[in-house]
């Protein structure tokens, strides 16, 4: 096997908040990812995904463990990740060529150059005329792919996308899955996406990796051996049902624990 | 991928844009014409009310005046104050300008010195806990007592002038600039730092634009208070100016004169918020269209 794209070795992190009391969030998180391969990560919501995804990217510094990309320590480095949040944080006063060049002319590009670029990238985000329009104008499925192909423009080797469909309704998520199914078929990007989309996790991906109940720690990584193109019938062939079914019970068990320390904690 | 491609936004009103002038533009649709006269019906409908108010109470004042006889000393009916006004429209012009002059200086100072604040602010946290108490201090002092000791001072030149107006505009503008720093919260700093961005290039490309509109809101109410800020100050003590001429007209018992160059100051004031807007319009247009397109939809 060659070396990892990504190594996530013992991760751990916890929160101070203040008057002598700490979040544990991460626990000794560990996963690697293959160069090219696009990982789904799921688990109950508040586990600790986004602050695990602000370790790897070098937003936040581990209390312990470390991150490798191509083997080397990568703790704290910013550079090999393009971060897609949660939000599409889309600037209202940029126009959508201008919001996918930001990246670019952050790192010193030169706008025009910055924005040739961004426009390379229209067509295969569906997004052609709208270059000058501002993102009020824009539907949410628009939004999100302006978002998406924002993290893309940069060219980095790696793309972290935090649930980057999860505020839309579900007939513009399937579309947007479907979309992006075939955009990676082209580009075969590494990318790690958080999800709590449990279809969305086994129609993408290559592998889905369970987490936790908060502190997260890797509860299930299973591999999805799913025929690539997919096509959206797939969705209700057996061998997807059964992934899906695997999933569902782990992730439910979780889910509960999390609710239940939720409700521990409000009585 | 084709029918993504080809989605656009459904135009807001059927049948006002025909495929074909649709099919010749790049962008979205045009807004369709009955727009446009939503927006010109909902101008009067915001500048037709106050007037027809205004009117009506003047007419009423003028009635009461004659009705009841009162001397014009106490209360000059108003079309007394529009007649004497304008047989000294000379005098009062030259007057305006130089509260006009006093007005701008002070507010420029003003916000040069309310931007190097929350700037410095806004990158320190050290100078926010050091500087706010003092700035919120600075509000407590009473304007009425510390004009007059200006002008012995400073003397009755300009300066003293610029000092009140600028003690009265710069907090709100500070505030107004430091929340509006703020309206970029954690996630946006992070994915600017996720593309590299150190803090002042979180600033340039982040914060400061997201600050524009809390800034012309704080700039707003701020230039109100810089035109009263400079007729107070030129009403304790003053060359030129419609604070010391109305202080003169007073002690003269010209009521007229004193209601003609209120009615002056208003006209300023209001034509100066007005300029606001139009400002704010220029410099950010992507500000006023998305509120426009968010109380549309
Ligand atoms: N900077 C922080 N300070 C304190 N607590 C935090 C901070 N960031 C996240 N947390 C807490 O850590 C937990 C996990 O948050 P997060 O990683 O955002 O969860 P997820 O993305 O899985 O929903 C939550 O309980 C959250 O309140
Ligand atoms: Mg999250």
């Amino acid at each position: 096997m060659s070396t990892p794209k990504i190594q996530l070795v013992g991760l751990q992190k916890e929160f101070d908040l203040g008057g002598g009391e700490s979040r544990h969030v991460v626990d000794d998180v560990s996963f690697s990812v293959q160069p090219g391969e696009f990982v789904a990560v799921i688990g109950p919501s508040g586990c600790g995904k986004s602050t695990m995804f602000n370790i790897i990217a070098g937003l936040e510094l581990p209390d312990a463990g470390e991150v490798r990309v191509d083997g080397q320590n990568a703790v704290g480095q910013r550079e090999h990740f393009a971060y897609m949040p949660q939000k599409d944080l889309l600037f209202p006063w940029r126009t959508i060529v201008e919001n996918g060049a930001l990246g670019l002319e952050v790192q010193g590009m030169p706008k025009k150059k910055a924005l040739e670029r961004s426009k390379q990238f229209f067509h295969t985000f569906g997004l052609a005329g709208y270059e000058n329009s501002h993102p009020y104008e824009l539907s949410g499925g628009m939004r999100q792919r302006a978002a998406l192909l924002r993290t893309v423009v940069q060219g980095r080797e790696i793309l972290l996308l935090d649930e980057p469909f999860g505020a839309l309704d579900s007939l513009t998520r399937i579309e947007m899955q479907n979309w992006l199914q075939g955009v990676w078929s082209e580009y075969s990007w590494t990318a790690v996406m958080i999800t709590h989309d449990i279809r969305e996790a086994v129609y993408l991906s290559d592998r889905v990796i369970v987490l936790t109940a908060r502190p997260a720690s890797v509860r299930l990584e299973l591999e999805i051996e799913l025929p690539r193109p997919r096509e959206l019938s797939l969705v209700t062939s057996p061998e997807f049902v059964a992934y899906e079914e695997q999933l569902i019970e782990v992730l439910h068990e979780e889910s509960r624990k999390a609710f239940a320390q939720q409700n521990g904690a409000h009585s | 991928m084709t029918s993504l491609e080809n989605r656009k936004p459904a135009p807001p009103a059927a049948g006002a844009v025909t495929p074909a002038v649709r099919a010749t533009r790049s962008g979205p649709p045009s807004k369709p014409a009955k727009k446009k006269r939503t927006r010109r019906g909902s101008f009067w409908g915001s500048v037709l009310p106050p007037i027809v108010i205004v009117a009506l109470l003047v007419v009423i004042w003028e009635v009461g005046v004659s009705v009841t006889g009162v001397r014009p000393q106490v209360l000059p009916a108003p079309s007394r104050v529009v007649v004497e006004g304008l047989e000294r429209a000379d005098i009062i012009w030259g007057h305006t300008l130089s509260t006009l002059q006093v007005t701008l200086i002070g507010f420029a100072f003003s916000l040069i010195v309310a931007w190097i604040i929350a700037i410095a602010i806004d990158f320190s946290g050290v100078l926010r806990r050091g500087l706010m108490p003092l700035l919120v201090a600075s509000q407590t002092i009473p304007i009425i007592a510390i004009a007059p000791l200006m002008i012995i001072w400073f003397g009755f030149g300009l300066l003293p002038k610029i000092l009140v107006v600028a003690l009265v505009t710069f907090f709100p503008i500070v505030v107004g600039l430091i929340e509006g720093f703020n309206k970029a919260d954690r996630e946006t700093s992070n994915l600017l730092r996720s593309m590299g961005a150190g803090r002042w290039k979180e600033f340039t490309f982040v914060r400061l634009p997201s600050a524009m509109p809390s800034f012309f809101t704080a700039l707003r109410i701020s230039i109100t208070y810089a035109v009263v800020g400079a007729i107070f100050a030129e009403y304790v003590g003053a060359q030129s100016g419609l604070g010391i001429f109305m202080s003169t007209q007073k002690n003269a018992f010209r009521t007229d004169l004193v209601l003609a160059a209120v009615a002056v100051t208003a006209v300023l004031s209001i034509t100066l918020y007005l300029l606001t807007f139009v400002i704010e319009r220029l410099v950010i247009p992507w500000s006023f269209k998305e509120r426009k397109a968010r109380g549309d939809r």
